[in-house]
């Protein structure tokens, strides 16, 4: 039993530091500006604007369902006018970036995973070697940069698309006061919260990014092996945004003084 | 032009190669046979640095590649084109922007000469007017053909093929076989290919060398192997499986 501990131990440490070492490789790929540009686009387009309808119902229901729940705890204390300002302040800090990469996670990592797998299986990523062609340059730097161009956008429309849900349901389902709700929201939204959500996106995008693309590019034979690859990226992307969000909270508080 | 020494690989318990020592002249046409499993896919993409050896060494006009990262590697990598088994095109991209997909790397040629290259080399290959379709629209064959043509069309002084053959009927594998050899000739490249096609071993091989259980067993030209009182030899050449051995 210990032995098999150790053994998944040192399999999970290993692939910590393969992934590390990747993000090293693209980071130098990118400062030596290897990047294949028509590939970056067609990136930007499949992570951003496809991304649209899922990142906008994600947003829009979260913020509703926040606003609904938080006005009927608040409003057994008589505090119904404060319930937007705890949407506002919890879609601009957590769950608007943790939900939007969650959700960017199942789609777009799967994706990218079962893409380049798929690529892996093929023999195509060796071809692209033997083309004189980094796999790292051609493949995972533009998938990369477009996800973290990308994430930060979506996770800010998210939280403005959460905001204005929860306001239309708040105000005229809920019937909470327009004037009281939007002085209260405004008094305690502070920039830095929509800032931390930026950040942690930014975050998010690169560790969704890195690990999606490894698990695509060391995935093993068969069709089995893309598929567990798939899983795995979606995965293992999805629990490191949820411990990372925790520590970045209490990181980011401290810098910010949100 | 290529020269492997000692080369030894293993993949788990397995030991694939133990031992194998291979030279390859300039111009040279060579053909590397053995049985399924028997390691030529692996030899032949340690040539290129695909794969890594455990120890040995490999050398490519006299320069060492074992030990080189993969941007040193991306390098050497130009004097090759490669022929994978089942092609390895590109499946988002067309044809053409397949065979282009070198030179458009490079960026040293403006696209109407890239396009005049892909052009040529498509007709080279017998493979004219399929520019704009897709690898999913080819049969086995074509995308053999569009294989070649993508590692040719920057004139690499070696060219590489895994199994060219496998998988087609046989004239579509006789056709590839003569394009193999009339690549040779107009370009004056080096050849080296990894086959099970005794058919296609003798007309595209000059020499003929043949690994079994992780070495070089025989070397010598298509007559001498055709000819050869080997067991080892004569068993593979005329397909004759040994009772006594599991056969797969």
């Amino acid at each position: 039993m210990n032995g098999f501990a150790g053994n998944r131990l040192i399999g999970w440490l290993e692939g910590l530091g393969r992934i590390t070492m990747l993000g090293v490789e693209a980071a130098q790929s990118l400062i030596a500006q290897r990047i294949g540009w028509r590939n970056l686009i067609y990136q930007l387009y499949f992570v951003g604007v496809k991304s649209q309808s899922v990142v906008v119902i994600t947003g829009a229901f979260t913020g509703m369902v926040l606003c609904a729940q938080t006005y009927f705890q608040f409003h057994k204390v008589k505090m119904d006018t404060a319930t937007l300002a705890v949407v506002s302040v919890a879609m601009g800090s957590e769950l608007g970036p943790v939900l939007t990469a969650l959700m960017v996670a199942g789609r777009v990592g799967a994706a990218m995973a079962a893409e380049l797998g798929t690529m892996r299986v093929t023999e195509q990523i060796d071809a692209l070697r033997t083309l004189a062609t980094h796999p790292v340059d051609y493949l995972v730097v533009p998938r990369l940069l477009a996800t973290v161009a990308a994430l930060p956008l979506l996770t800010a429309e998210s939280i403005g698309v959460g905001i204005l849900a929860a306001y239309t349901v708040g105000t005229t389902l809920l019937g909470i006061d327009h004037a009281y709700a939007w002085h209260n929201m405004l008094k305690y939204t502070q920039p830095q919260h929509v800032v931390m959500g930026v950040i942690k996106a930014v975050v998010f995008a690169a560790v969704l990014a890195l690990i999606s693309c490894y698990k695509g590019m060391n995935c093993r034979e068969g069709a089995e092996g893309v598929g567990r690859a798939t899983t795995e990226a979606v995965v293992y992307s999805s629990i490191t945004i949820l411990i990372s969000n925790f520590f970045l909270t209490l990181f980011l508080t401290r810098l910010l003084g949100a | 032009m290529i020269e492997v020494r000692q080369l030894k690989k293993r993949f788990g318990p397995q030991r694939v190669l133990d031992g194998v020592d291979l030279r390859v002249q300039k111009g040279e046409s060579i053909v590397i046979i053995g049985r399924s499993g028997g390691g030529k896919s692996i030899l032949l993409k340690h040539l290129i640095g695909l794969l890594r050896p455990e120890d040995g060494d490999v050398l490519i006009e006299g320069q060492s590649i074992a030990r080189m990262n993969e941007r040193q590697l991306l390098k050497v990598r130009r004097k090759f084109g490669m022929l994978f088994q089942g092609a390895a095109l590109f499946d988002s991209l067309t044809v053409a922007e397949n065979v282009a997909f070198a030179l458009q790397r490079e960026g040293n040629l403006p696209e109407n000469e890239i396009a005049r290259k892909v052009d040529d080399t498509l007709e080279m290959v017998d493979l004219a007017g399929t520019q704009r379709k897709k690898p999913a629209e080819l049969s086995g064959g074509m995308r053999k053909r569009v294989g070649l043509a993508r590692a040719i069309i920057y004139q690499p002084e070696i060219v590489l093929y895994d199994e060219p053959t496998t998988g087609l009927d046989p004239i579509v594998a006789d056709s590839i076989d003569q394009l193999i050899v009339r690549i040779r000739e107009r370009m004056a490249v080096t050849t080296v290919a990894v086959t099970h096609d005794m058919r296609s071993a003798r007309r595209i091989g000059q020499r003929i060398l043949m690994l079994h259980r992780g070495r070089v067993h025989f070397t010598g030209t298509p007559d001498e192997v055709f000819q050869s009182k080997d067991p080892e030899v004569y068993r593979f050449v005329n397909g004759i499986s040994d009772p006594k051995e599991p056969n797969f």
